[in-house]
């Protein structure tokens, strides 16, 4: 122990600018806020892509990254909810795909003139009835939801191979491309090249800010926490866990079947094998962005953050000269060291 | 004697499936040449479903998710390995040798790494395994450079892959052999019961003063040893290597593994069960194929079984129907 000189101003000193309390302190803004690690990180990434590659740091590949963004981070979104109530959706890729697809051929054999919003509405409609079926499946059988929902991942892109379609639609109805042209502002870039930011890229924030609201708003987000933090305590408090895993795992489905016919509109076609293999880089960002695997943790913000650093992996390796094979070992290690770093954070809080 | 009831479950489905699948190929399906080609194919995915399960036993949310990505990485790396230090047309014998070392060698390493991050670091198994599988497919990608490697195939690695000794192939004695070891294994060593019980409870397992640490390391090494010999096995079947091979392997080795009565939450699981639901697979597949129904199907079809079995140990559906149907026959005993 030292002993101090007791005038209120070395009191004043020693107190509040120790250097064990302001490490401390410093450490309490990594805890409360594990995002601020993914801002950090993607500051860095870039500044340093900036720095070796000038040409990156342009509107038209900003406007890139916002338009890449939008499909991840709608899937993002959804798994972070599942995860926060203490779940796992793997599944959400084949959802996109069986609500992008059945919807494209519905319109295209059976009633081309159906209106944009009824197109999307009927997509998100699908995707929650899957994700609904998830959720009843998960509360259910009570088996980890990693398994049912590889099950049901085989279950809905097995029912759409074998009953919807197998072939790739090149012709899409013309409301759907329209929709993916529309644009929101046009930006002339240096080099004379115009990019537009369209206006579906306002569907993220939308989605964003409404998740948002959910878990800080409403009795639902805060019943998601409890049940992923701990289960059997959330039930002995009167929550229907079966209503809150439902609902995690509809809202999943539901973003799932937006983002697909989102990407269908963008792209011009429909592809019955699209989104296969997508699940770890959005279960990637979602850790990254700070939500534990085990639930009861994650924030909107830090999700988004998380998605934005998976997004800008995936676009700036070959601009600064790493080869395009690298992509899934930077991700893979990426995940693995989110992982431990924050096991060792939690692990320091628990001291 | 009550979680047996999928050992004779899966023998009837062995029995019902060949007799249907005699009956609907009118023979063919039970010909001699179309049981070495089915028993050819277990052996990989038997090999990665018994390490699914044995991490599947560990507990605490334990689960292999990068046993197809382990495969494919010892089989790319120790291929170009390989490749580069001998000539498979001088000296097959060497180079099958150093091939299969490679694998076996590199597989050990990725289960190694495995175990120590979940187990050192304390990494939740899905995570960590998700994470690796991208490292492992991701190293394979980039050392072949996203092409398949060619192996090709001198006389003892072929031998491996589509020998047959007193016509059973040769890579289904191997796979039967290390069943009957990792059974032994799990059954007469202090780890095998170790394993199951931590499963069974790892809060009771930490205060009977269980090394949990390696527990968890020798578990995953085992999945990884075995994913190596799988790659082995691939590259034997295959004469390529490809870092992408075996996509729908992940599900399939876990659905196995759940058929086989293996609670996921850990704690139980035979390896006689995983055996014969690997086959029981395998039979189902071929008589797809025989009556003509297309992969999507198969995949459909593998979805729909997993969620039924699922079911069915969630409901104890086996144990409750032959309860019924003993009582029927004798209203006096009591369950």
């Amino acid at each position: 122990m030292v002993v101090y000189k007791m005038t209120d101003k070395t009191m004043d000193n020693q107190s509040d600018f120790s250097p064990h309390l302001k490490r401390k302190r410093r450490f309490l803004l990594f805890q409360g806020r594990p995002e601020t690690v993914s801002l950090l990180l993607l500051i860095v990434i870039f500044a340093g892509v900036s720095f070796i590659n000038p040409s990156f740091l342009q509107i038209s590949s900003l406007v890139d990254i916002a338009r890449a963004s939008v499909v991840t981070g709608l899937f993002a979104l959804g798994v972070f909810t599942v995860l926060a109530a203490g779940g796992i959706d793997i599944s959400f890729p084949a959802i996109a795909a069986l609500a992008m697809y059945g919807v494209s051929t519905f319109v295209l054999d059976v009633f081309p003139e159906m209106p944009i919003a009824l197109i999307v509405f009927s997509s998100v409609l699908i995707g929650l009835i899957l994700g609904s079926v998830n959720g009843v499946l998960v509360h259910g059988l009570r088996v980890p939801a990693l398994i049912v929902t590889i099950g049901t991942q085989y279950f809905y892109r097995g029912i759409l191979l074998v009953f919807v379609g197998t072939v790739w639609l090149m012709e899409m109805p013309s409301q759907m491309t329209d929709f993916g042209k529309w644009s929101l502002l046009d930006i002339e870039s240096n080099n004379g090249v115009t990019v537009s930011l369209p206006v579906y890229f306002l569907v993220l924030p939308i989605a964003a800010f409404t998740t948002w609201f959910i878990f800080n708003r409403t009795l639902m987000g805060r019943a998601i926490f409890a049940v992923g933090g701990n289960a059997g305590v959330a039930e002995r408090l009167g929550y229907d866990l079966r209503k809150v895993r439902v609902f995690a795992f509809g809202y999943a489905g539901g973003l799932a079947g937006l983002a697909g016919i989102i990407q269908a509109s963008a792209n011009r076609m429909a592809n019955p094998f699209d989104f296969a293999g997508t699940e770890i880089g959005v279960i990637a960002a979602v850790v990254l962005g700070g939500a534990r695997i085990t639930g009861g943790t994650g924030s909107v913000i830090g999700t988004i953050l998380g998605v934005l650093l998976v997004t800008v992996v995936n676009n700036v390796l070959v601009l600064v000269g790493i080869p395009s094979t690298w992509q899934r070992v930077v991700v893979g290690a990426f995940i693995l060291l989110a992982a431990a770093f924050f096991v060792l954070r939690d692990r320091k809080s628990a001291r | 004697m009550k979680r047996d009831a999928n050992l004779w479950v899966l023998c009837t489905l062995i029995i019902v499936l060949f007799g249907f699948g005699g009956v609907v190929s009118g023979g063919t399906y039970l010909s001699l040449f179309n049981l070495q080609s089915m028993a050819m194919q277990v052996p990989e995915i038997g090999l990665l479903a018994i390490g699914v399960m044995l991490a599947m036993c560990a507990g605490n949310g334990g689960i292999d998710l990068s046993g197809i990505a382990n495969a494919n990485l010892s089989g790319v790396a120790s291929g170009i390995f390989t490749l580069s230090l001998f000539d498979a047309s001088q000296d097959p014998m060497l180079f099958t040798i150093a091939f299969a070392a490679g694998c076996v060698v590199i597989g050990l390493l990725g289960g190694i790494f495995n175990g120590v991050i979940i187990s050192r670091f304390g990494i939740t198994p899905i995570l960590g395994t998700l994470g690796t599988q991208m490292l492992f497919t991701g190293v394979a990608v980039v050392l072949s450079d996203g092409r398949s490697v060619t192996v090709g195939s001198p006389d003892p690695l072929y031998v491996i892959g589509n020998g047959l000794v007193f016509g059973i192939p040769t890579s289904f004695i191997i796979f039967i052999l290390i069943g009957c070891l990792l059974g032994v294994i799990l059954k007469y060593t202090p780890y095998g019961m170790r394993l199951m019980l931590t499963g069974a409870n790892p809060k009771a397992a930490v205060y009977s003063g269980f090394p949990s640490g390696r527990i968890i390391i020798t578990t995953y090494a085992i999945s990884g040893l075995l994913a190596g010999i799988a790659g082995i096995i691939i590259a034997a079947r295959n004469i390529n290597v490809k870092w992408d091979y075996g996509s729908s392997y992940l599900l399939v080795a876990i659905l196995i593994a759940v058929m086989a009565g293996v609670r996921p939450e850990g704690g139980y699981g035979r390896i006689i069960t995983v055996i014969l639901s690997a086959v029981v697979l395998q039979l189902l597949s071929s008589l797809l194929n025989f009556i003509g129904l297309s992969n999507f199907v198969r995949d459909l079809a593998w979805g729909v079984l997993l969620l039924c079995f699922l079911g069915v140990g969630r409901f104890d559906l086996i144990n409750r129907i032959l309860a019924s149907l003993t009582s029927m026959r004798s209203p006096h005993v009591t369950k």
